[in-house]
């Protein structure tokens, strides 16, 4: 099988899953506990919260656990929104953000808050111009995808941070879920706050963190007995924490030349998508992620060619696996004004630490036979 | 840039007359000491001044990160050198100079090499005009320069420095002789080992141990603690007092309200014994004055009753919040929070005098043979010597 939804999830790492055994096995005391056992487990905690805050710049203290990246970017607005609203009730974020902070800003927005939404141009890019113009001196908490999830568009994260603490007070919180590993990401790079999640680098599903720039307060979440520093209550997975920790190291320390493997099929299947004139549409912008190809094929239902590739052995997804299940365009799609003979034949492929050259050319193979088999019957 | 030398100041050292051979010494010994984890340094000292060679830019970096730290050293300064000759000299400073914004400078010239064929003004103006006409950021100011620019025409060569660097100040860790400190592993006793040893005070430690009323995180906080404070300049040994039984001998003997207080004496008793062994000069705590109730006046002078030897309370009139910022400046405040029970709480009575009477305590303690207790105590104390030197294997490092 060649596993080409990366994006959506990825195969945990054989070593980082036998840290996540040993780590259930030798040190399953709770970090909170006195006694040696739980005495050793939070010295191994910190110690994988040190190796992540060395990787993100900042310190061990700002590195919270949480139970994955819609937690952290709930967390991320509900936190700083909290922590921030005696100095206005302003709200900024994008409309091609993944659904867990869209319907967070909603339930703000019902709450009393003001949210405004940047718009994206057809390279799914915010403009830096319209933030200049909605950032206020009351606006709180500004949130913006390094990475859009569905087609990969890299968002200018270096100037917005500029744009918005030249003009506001405001907390700028990044979504580097799609990011983090594929694209240099990190707290002295312009964001206030990020979201990791652990699944997709290659660690355990059910974990991620939000790391913060020394200084910044965010208020709780999720409350109880006051785990990490009292803003995210609940027994720290420390299993997971520790896998995630060395996910996320292997992840940076492979990048650079992972990154360059998936420039290289990515510039073969922009080829190969070419031939195929006005039959493929590629909706990737060409200066976007390594890592993520979405393409629209004219007149045919992304679903058809998902079943039809998955029967030769290959996973892709249509545009995201959350709303891959939902019958109507996602909400990125529309964002971008893609032809609507497109719209509905929109499929992702996404690379992951595990393939290889073989699998992009058996992929190559596969998708131009299918489209020839294909086409006479399902074009309208 | 590449600088040749650092040029060190000893600064209140230098007004300790007929000592100052001796407190010379003692720095350059710990100064070593410092970098004992590298190849050795080359030092030269002079009567009112210390050089150390940069040799590479990794050892010029290691040099400026740790000299702030040892005590002993008012400034350093990094010193370039140029070859004997208006031109090369003039590179050099310019070199320098361009670091600066908007400043105020003066050009101060030392020619100790009488040969060279200009003299300390024509020096002194040839290089000042040559920098005012070459830097429009730059003015002179005679008295008050933010930046006096010192050239030093030396038998070898041309030494040419600006930069201030301030360093720890005090005394160089030794020059004053040693002293015991008790360190129960809070806030206050680590920030006193501190004080002490920047009074250049060698420092040893006692610990008084209870198990299993007190854990084995508790001394491995104190192990810890010990371990950071050798970071200013100094080897320290600790000293583990078994102190269960007496502890526990107390709390049977003596009533509830001054059991604090005998237990006071006798940590100290021992304390004594154990200075004694050693040859130290002074015990050392960190009781900051009605702080708790053992740190009450009264207190204090019920418990020191038990011997002549000084107690030196470095903290004795700083407030809490004071000890808390020194001890987050210096590193071991984190440690010291670690909430694990040590001897001094475990035992706390609701309601111990504050004001106890002598006479009480004497009384009730001399119904009691505590001197064999303490004997053996002392004899049977554990010695660690910091900083440690193997690492425990790191079983978490696979993990990660």
């Amino acid at each position: 099988m060649i596993y080409l939804d990366n994006s959506a999830t990825t195969k945990v790492h054989d070593s980082v899953l036998e840290s996540f055994i040993q780590v259930n096995k030798q040190f399953f005391g709770n970090p909170a506990s006195i006694h040696e056992m739980g005495v050793e487990s939070n010295m191994l905690l910190m110690r994988a919260r040190t190796q992540i805050a060395q990787l993100v710049n900042t310190t061990p203290e700002q590195v919270i656990f949480t139970s994955g990246g819609t937690e952290s970017n709930n967390f991320a607005f509900y936190g700083v929104v909290k922590a921030n609203e005696h100095k206005g009730r302003h709200i900024i974020t994008t409309a091609v953000e993944h659904p867990c902070i869209l319907e967070a800003a909603k339930r703000l927005a019902a709450e009393g808050y003001e949210v405004d939404y940047l718009s994206v141009d057809e390279h799914g890019v915010i403009s830096l111009e319209e933030l200049r113009q909605k950032v206020r001196k009351d606006t709180i908490l500004v949130s913006i995808m390094h990475v859009n999830n569905e087609m990969g568009a890299i968002m200018p994260i270096e100037q917005a941070a500029q744009i918005i603490h030249d003009n506001s007070r405001a907390v700028f919180h990044v979504d580097a879920i799609q990011s983090f590993g594929k694209l240099p990401i990190t707290l002295t790079d312009g964001p206030d706050i990020i979201s990791v999640s652990g699944h997709k680098i290659h660690a355990l599903k059910g974990s991620g963190i939000l790391a913060m720039k020394e200084h910044i307060q965010i208020a709780p979440f999720i409350v109880g007995g006051g785990q990490e520093f009292g803003l995210r209550s609940g027994t720290v997975a420390v299993p997971n924490a520790v896998a995630f920790a060395k996910a996320a190291r292997i992840v940076i320390e492979e990048m650079p030349q992972k990154v360059a493997q998936y420039r290289k099929w990515r510039e073969q299947l922009f080829k190969l998508f070419a031939t195929f004139g006005e039959q493929v549409n590629v909706i990737s912008p060409a200066q976007g992620a390594p890592h993520i190809v979405s393409v629209g094929i004219a007149g045919l239902k992304g679903e058809i060619l998902i079943n039809a590739l998955q029967k030769e052995g290959i996973i892709v997804s249509t545009s995201s696996a959350c709303s891959s299940k939902q019958t109507k365009t996602s909400h990125v799609i529309e964002a971008l004004n893609v032809e609507q003979k497109y719209k509905d034949g929109v499929i992702r492929i996404s690379f992951g630490a595990n393939n290889t050259d073989e699998d992009i050319a058996q992929f190559q193979q596969v998708f131009t036979q299918l489209m020839h088999q294909l086409k006479g019957e399902h074009i309208k | 840039m590449m600088y040749k030398e650092i040029l060190i100041r000893y600064g209140e050292l230098s007004t300790k007359g007929r000592n100052k051979k001796d407190f010379i010494y003692r720095l350059r010994e710990n100064i070593r000491y410092s970098f004992s984890d590298l190849a050795p340094l080359k030092i030269r000292t002079e009567r009112d001044r210390m050089f150390i060679e940069t040799e590479t830019p990794e050892r010029q970096e290691q040099l400026v990160t740790r000299l702030p730290k040892i005590f002993g050293i008012q400034s350093f300064s990094l010193v370039a050198s140029a070859e004997k000759d208006m031109q090369a000299i003039k590179a050099v400073a310019h070199t320098i100079m361009a670091q600066y914004g908007e400043v105020t400078f003066k050009v101060e010239v030392k020619r100790s090499d009488k040969s060279f064929h200009m003299d300390t003004h024509e020096i002194q103006r040839d290089l000042g005009g040559y920098l005012l006409s070459n830097f429009q950021n730059l003015s002179v100011d005679v008295k008050k320069p933010q930046v006096p620019l010192r050239v030093e025409i030396r038998e070898d060569a041309a030494y040419i420095m600006a930069g201030i660097i301030k360093g720890a100040g005090g005394m160089p860790v030794g020059s004053n002789g040693k002293s015991l400190l008790m360190l129960s592993g809070g806030i206050d006793s680590p920030v006193a080992a501190y004080l002490m040893m920047k009074r250049g005070v060698r420092i040893e430690a006692i610990h008084f141990f209870s198990p299993p009323y007190t854990s084995q995180n508790s001394l491995q906080k104190v192990m810890d603690l010990t371990n950071i404070c050798t970071q200013f300049g100094a080897r320290i040994r600790l000293h583990i007092i078994p102190f269960t039984e007496i502890q526990t001998l107390i709390k049977d003997r003596v009533p509830e309200n001054l059991s604090m207080t005998t237990t006071r004496r006798m940590m100290l008793k021992v304390a004594d014994k154990v200075r004694q062994e050693i040859d130290a000069l002074g015990i050392v705590t960190g009781e900051s004055l009605g702080q708790v109730a053992s740190q009450t006046l009264h207190s204090m002078t019920a418990i020191n009753e038990v011997t002549s030897t000084p107690v030196l309370r470095p903290l004795l009139s700083y407030d809490k919040n004071e000890i808390i910022d020194i001890a987050k400046e210096i590193g071991t405040y984190e440690t010291s929070i670690q909430p694990y029970e040590d001897c001094c709480t475990v035992f706390t009575p609701a309601n111990p005098a504050t004001k106890p009477k002598l006479e009480k305590v004497e009384y009730y303690e001399s119904m009691t043979e505590f001197d064999d207790l303490i004997d053996k105590a002392v004899r049977n104390r554990e010695m660690h010597i910091f900083p440690r030197k193997e690492q425990k294997a790191d079983k978490f490092a696979a993990l990660l």
